[in-house]
C-alpha cells in the first residue's frame, strides 16, 4: 500500500543499466557477489554502504574502469541500453564516451579551462574550432560554470577553486555527450557551499542524463537521488526508491546502516 | 552500537512515557473525583495542567533538537514524527482531564439528587484505551494499536446514550438543568479522550509499520 502511494515505481521507468549476476574479483578476492539490479534512465541512483562494501567497485564495472586493474576479473553481465558491455569486441573507448565519470578528487588537466573541456571532443574527432567552442560553452553552461569562467576561458584550470574544478570536471565529462554519468564521491572533498552547488547541479543534470552516484554522505544520497542501492560486504542488500529507503527500509541491515546502528 | 542519537531517543521515550502516565493518572482521578464529590482532588488535577504544559514544550524542544542535530531517518525519523504528534494528543488529554475536573468541582459544590447516568463504564473504557495506547507505544506493538482503533465506535455509542438520556432527563428536572448539562459535557470530554487515544494508536502503527492508517477505515491488521 505504501509503495504504490509514496514511491516511484521502478516499472514506471525505462531501465537503462542492468547488471545480472555480476561477480567481481580482485585476484583471489571476490569483491562483488551476484549483483542483479536495474537502474532507471534519467534518474539519479545512489550507491551507499560502508567502506569496502563494493559500491565503488560496482560503479566502476559500469564503464569498465576496473579493466585497468591487474588481476581484476568480471563474471556476469552489465547491459547498457540492452547491450552487454563485457561482450567480446566491445569498444571500451566508445563505452566510456557513453558512460562518463567524475571522481572524488577533481582532476583537471594542467591546461586552460577551454582545453580541459575541448579535450574529449577533440580526441573523438571534432576539429572545427567554432564547433568546439559551442561544445565548450554548452558543457560549461550545463555544469553551471559558464557565468563564472566565460571571461577567462584561457586561464589555467588549476587556478579555479576546488568546487569550480569539480564542476569543470563535470563539464569535461559532459562535453563528449554521454548518456550516463557515473560519480564517485563527487562532493566529498568540497566545502558545504560547493557541495550544495554540485548537488543542485545533479538535480539539473538528471533531466538529461542517467546518473549513478557513490556517496558516503547518506544525507546527500537522500537529497539528490531518486533510487538508492545499499551494498554490504559485496552484496546488494536493498534497492528501492530513495524515499522508501530513508523512511521505511525493508531490510534490517539497511535500517541499521542508515540509522547509524552499525557501519 | 549505541550512538549519541540513540541515547537522545531513549531519553525522549522516557519523557513521553512519563507524560503519558501523568495524563492517564489525571483522567482516572478526574472521573473518580466526580463519584466521590472530592473537590480537593478536582482542584489538584486542575493545578497539574501547568506541569503537563511544560512537559509538552520540553518534549517538543527535544524532538526539534534531535531533528536538527542528528537528521534521523527510517525508524528513528518515524519515532520523532510520531512523538511530536502523540505529544500534542497527550497535552490535549491533560486539558480534557482538567475540563472534567472543572465539571467535578462544580458538581461537588451543588446539591444534586443523583447523576441520572452511570458513566463509570464509559470512563473505565476510555481510561483503558488511553493506557493501552501508551502501552502500545512503549512496546512498539502495532497489533495492540490496531485493536484500540476499532474500539472508538463503542465510545461514540456510549456518548450518544448519554445524550439521549439527558434529552429525557432535562424536561423532567428543569431545576437541575445546569447539573445535567455538566454531566453531558463529561461524556463529551471522555469521548474526546478516546479520540486522542485512537490518534496515539494510529501514530504507533505508523511508527512500527510505516503505514498511515488515518482516514482509511478499511485497513486493519492481518
Amino acid at each position: 500500500m505504501v509503495d504504490k502511494k509514496q514511491a516511484l515505481l521502478l516499472e514506471d521507468f525505462d531501465i537503462e543499466i542492468v547488471s545480472r549476476d555480476l561477480n567481481f574479483y580482485y585476484g583471489d578476492n571476490q569483491a562483488l557477489f551476484g549483483i542483479s539490479v536495474g537502474m532507471p534512465a534519467k534518474q539519479v541512483t545512489a550507491l551507499i554502504g560502508p567502506s569496502g562494501c563494493g559500491k565503488s567497485t560496482f560503479l566502476r564495472t559500469l564503464n569498465r574502469m576496473n579493466d585497468i586493474i591487474p588481476g581484476a576479473r568480471v563474471e556476469g553481465q552489465v547491459l547498457i541500453s540492452g547491450k552487454d558491455i563485457y561482450q567480446h569486441g566491445t569498444d571500451v573507448v566508445k563505452l566510456r564516451r557513453k558512460v562518463g565519470m567524475v571522481f572524488q578528487k577533481s582532476n583537471p588537466f594542467p591546461k586552460s579551462i577551454f582545453e580541459n573541456v575541448a579535450y574529449g571532443p577533440r580526441i573523438h574527432g571534432t576539429r572545427d574550432r567554432q564547433q568546439l567552442a559551442a561544445i565548450v560553452e554548452k558543457s560549461l553552461v550545463r555544469a553551471g560554470l559558464w557565468e563564472e569562467v566565460k571571461d577567462r576561458l584561457n586561464d589555467n584550470a588549476l587556478g579555479l577553486s576546488g568546487g569550480q574544478q569539480q564542476r569543470l570536471c563535470i563539464a569535461r565529462a559532459l562535453a563528449v555527450d554521454p548518456q550516463i554519468l557515473l560519480m564517485d564521491e563527487p562532493a566529498s572533498a568540497l566545502d558545504p557551499k560547493s557541495t550544495a552547488r554540485v548537488e543542485d547541479l545533479i538535480g539539473e543534470l538528471r533531466e538529461l542524463y542517467t546518473i549513478v552516484i557513490v556517496t558516503h554522505n547518506m544525507q546527500q544520497a537522500a537529497r539528490v537521488s531518486d533510487f538508492t542501492a545499499f551494498f554490504y560486504e559485496g552484496a546488494l542488500v536493498e534497492f528501492n526508491a530513495t524515499k522508501l529507503i530513508f523512511t521505511n527500509p525493508k531490510e534490517k541491515q539497511t535500517e541499521d546502516y542508515i540509522t547509524g546502528r552499525f557501519g | 552500537m549505541t550512538t549519541h542519537m540513540q541515547k537522545e531517543i531513549e531519553k525522549l521515550k522516557k519523557k513521553v512515557i512519563t507524560m503519558g502516565s501523568v495524563v492517564e493518572d489525571m483522567v482516572y482521578l478526574a472521573t473518580k473525583s466526580i463519584l466521590t464529590k472530592d473537590a480537593r482532588m478536582a482542584q489538584q488535577i486542575i493545578n497539574r495542567d501547568v506541569e503537563v504544559g511544560q512537559m509538552e514544550v520540553d518534549i517538543e524542544e527535544e524532538c526539534l533538537k534531535i531533528l536538527a542535530l542528528h537528521q534521523p531517518v527510517a525508524i528513528d525519523l518515524r519515532f520523532i514524527v510520531a512523538v511530536l504528534k502523540i505529544n500534542s494528543d497527550l497535552e490535549r488529554v491533560g486539558d480534557l482531564a482538567v475540563n472534567i475536573a472543572e465539571r467535578s468541582l462544580y458538581l461537588s459544590n451543588v446539591n444534586y439528587a443523583c447523576i441520572p447516568y452511570d458513566y463509570t463504564r464509559m470512563a473505565h473504557k476510555v481510561e483503558d484505551m488511553l493506557s493501552r495506547s501508551i502501552e502500545a507505544l512503549v512496546n512498539m506493538d502495532a497489533k495492540a494499536a490496531y485493536l484500540i482503533r476499532t474500539e472508538d465506535e463503542e465510545i461514540d455509542a456510549l456518548n450518544r446514550e448519554i445524550y439521549e438520556c439527558m434529552k429525557v432527563e432535562i424536561p423532567k428536572h428543569p431545576d437541575q438543568v445546569s447539573c445535567l448539562l455538566h454531566v453531558l459535557s463529561i461524556g463529551r470530554h471522555l469521548e474526546r479522550i478516546a479520540d486522542h487515544a485512537t490518534n496515539i494508536a494510529e501514530d504507533v502503527v505508523y511508527l512500527v509499520d510505516a503505514v498511515i492508517i488515518r482516514h482509511s477505515p478499511e485497513v486493519y491488521a492481518d
